[in-house]
């Protein structure tokens, strides 16, 4: 074919600045990670200039409270409650606006309408709601909500579930919220969710339009219900759609930095810290440069696991297409 | 004939039980306005309390409305009376400068990958194509430290025109992604018959592909300007200084000099809002084009 140096060398930017910025920044990252490049002096070559330390930056970061198992278990919280809640409340939206709706464009928009929004943005907004001296407290007390939340914590049968719920800091009856280690991070997914599952019911409503009448017709002709329609004929359908909304929601959450570092900063203590914030007091505030990429390195792998086999999936049944 | 209405009405009337279904149409309903509420009650607060007055916020909770229209928190949140402690209209001036330049390069930049990865198909090019994606799929912090680096190596640290650098080029695989999809659906004979015509690589896109664009522009545009504009990783670490930050900081940063004035805090976050919000509501229906062709292939 004609033009294909052309083409090649017309392609040649993008795949040199991935090259660069991304591949070998990432190789560069973590051969920082095995240096002791933990002090204030900048680098004098293209490399950091400092002795290897093998894995010791991991060790010590191991071997932090704060990291681990701290920010590991905090992660793990909040991509499952984030994943799950945005999951049901996406796809329960999109089976309400699946009936024939009126007025479907409408309500469309409005669960939509924090997709435009900046996560700093939200943060903003629901650290004013979730602060126990001005928010939510201030709007449901006078409706005697604290007087059945006392009740439902005192009691004795519920107790395990408070107890598990306070151990993953999302008891979201706590009324300290995002000041009480026991529910701050319950807060964080709650402002997560809202901002990302009309995202999710977007996905879901389009899988469901995809889906041809023919195969619901055939359904309904079978005698089938239209919950037992959806059960057991639409929602299997939709889980190549499932599977894209929890790589992306998952690939999010694990890298999450800029609605927390807004709504909590990290605290109470280090109750909702991530690895996101740590590597960034690590590099930009402590000058700890081998062991903030040592964290960096440490989130490449988690988002690794999620990402890899969805997009080697997705590659592969794209070239038998 | 309307499927959709024939296949309902054929199941309503099997069915054979209108109350029932009547109830369960309004508890339909009843369930949407209550997640109505869920989503704008946020929304209501943020409009609300960016209306009041500096007396109100100390006598009034969140959730009560305002007294009146008062844009003195608006214009506090812009430029605040006290010298020092920033506002977010510089902010606002950055991102604008920084983002509109970003958004143009990095869509005719992505419009040119597409072109070539679908309608000059060489060997390899899946493969290619599978390079430039890769970037999309990693958290930027592990690329974060040395770009810090390579920036302030080329004296591009710290300033708008290395932010917008950076998002032109961890914008490659999404835009590449968009365009390279929405070409697939061109027929090729169109860039062939340009090539019997005598026209080449570049000659083929300028006169068959790029009138045929625009949607792909438009859908391309707004999903990189919604991210840029509300990014904030990168406008946090790659500026040092309130005079090059986006706005995204400035408002993080409003936070921390009105630290009680909430009234302040939510104008500045409706301030942050605008720009991208007017761009979901005038053209919503790209935006979410975008948010779909993002996510699902093809």
């Amino acid at each position: 074919m004609r033009g294909r140096l052309l083409t090649i060398l017309l392609l040649g930017p993008a795949i040199l600045a991935s090259l660069v910025f991304v591949y070998l920044f990432i190789v560069w990252t973590f051969y920082a990670s095995l240096t002791g490049w933990n002090s204030i002096r900048p680098l004098n070559g293209i490399l950091p200039d400092f002795p290897l330390v093998g894995l010791a930056n991991y060790q010590a970061l191991f071997a932090t409270q704060r990291f681990w198992p701290n920010d590991i278990f905090n992660t793990a919280v909040f991509t499952v409650t984030f994943i799950v809640l945005s999951v049901a409340i996406g796809l329960l939206l999109a089976i309400l606006l699946d009936q024939h709706i009126r007025g479907e464009t409408l309500f469309r928009n409005v669960f939509l309408l924090p997709m435009a929004l900046s996560f700093v943005v939200t943060g903003t907004i629901w650290a004013w709601i979730f602060n126990p001296n001005t928010g939510i407290n201030q709007l449901l007390d006078p409706l005697g909500i604290n007087a059945v939340r006392d009740w439902l914590l005192s009691l004795a049968p519920l107790k395990p579930l408070w107890d598990v719920l306070d151990f993953l800091r999302i008891d979201l009856l706590r009324p300290g919220l995002t000041t009480d280690s026991r529910s701050a991070l319950g807060a964080v997914v709650v402002a997560a969710a809202w901002q990302m599952s009309g995202f999710v019911m977007a996905m879901f409503l389009a899988g469901l339009r995809g889906i041809s009448e023919e195969l619901r017709e055939a359904a309904r002709v079978d005698g089938a219900s239209e919950r037992q329609i959806y059960l057991h004929v639409l929602i299997p359908q939709l889980r190549p759609v499932l599977v894209s909304v929890v790589v992306i929601l998952g690939y999010i959450s694990l890298k999450i930095f800029d609605l927390v570092f807004v709504m909590t900063r990290g605290g109470p203590g280090t109750a909702t810290d991530f690895p996101s914030i740590y590597l960034f007091v690590s590099a930009f505030q402590s000058q700890l440069w081998g062991q903030a990429a040592a964290i960096a390195i440490v989130m490449l792998v988690l988002s690794a696991i999620v990402v890899i086999p969805y997009m080697w999936s997705q590659l592969r049944t794209e070239t038998q297409a | 004939m309307n499927g959709v209405a024939a296949a309902r009405s054929s199941a309503e009337r099997r069915a054979g039980r209108g109350f029932a279904l009547r109830w369960s149409r309004l508890a339909i309903y009843a369930l949407l306005f209550l997640f109505t509420i869920f989503y704008l009650l946020p929304v209501y607060v943020v409009v609300a309390d960016s209306f009041k007055t500096l007396r109100e916020v100390n006598t009034t909770s969140i959730w009560q409305p305002p007294a009146g229209l008062d844009f003195g928190a608006w214009a506090s949140a812009l430029t605040p009376p006290l010298v020092g402690s920033g506002g977010i209209g510089p902010g606002l001036v950055n991102s604008v400068i920084m983002t509109v330049p970003a958004v143009v390069i990095s869509s005719i930049w992505g419009s040119i990958n597409g072109y070539l990865l679908s309608k000059w198909r060489f060997r390899g090019a899946d493969l290619v194509f599978a390079f430039l994606l890769f970037g999309m799929f990693i958290p930027y912090q592990a690329i974060l430290i040395p770009l810090v680096q390579f920036l302030e190596k080329l004296h591009l640290y710290g300033t708008l025109a290395g932010l917008a650098l950076t998002h032109i080029i961890y914008g490659i695989p999404i835009t590449t992604l968009i365009f390279r999809n929405y070409y697939s659906a061109i027929p090729t004979e169109l860039v062939e018959a340009a090539n019997v015509d005598g026209a080449g690589v570049i000659g083929a896109y300028l006169r068959v592909i790029l009138p045929l664009s625009v949607p792909g522009f438009v859908v391309v545009g707004i999903w990189q300007f919604t991210n840029i504009w509300n990014e904030f990783l990168f406008g946090v670490t790659l500026t040092n200084d309130p005079s090059v930050q986006p706005v995204t900081v400035s408002l993080q940063n409003l936070a921390g000099s009105f630290a009680a004035l909430y009234n302040v805090q939510m104008a500045g976050a409706i301030i942050t809002a605008i720009p991208t919000l007017l761009a979901f509501i005038f053209l919503g229906r790209y935006f979410i084009r975008g948010l779909l062709a993002g996510s699902l292939k093809g």
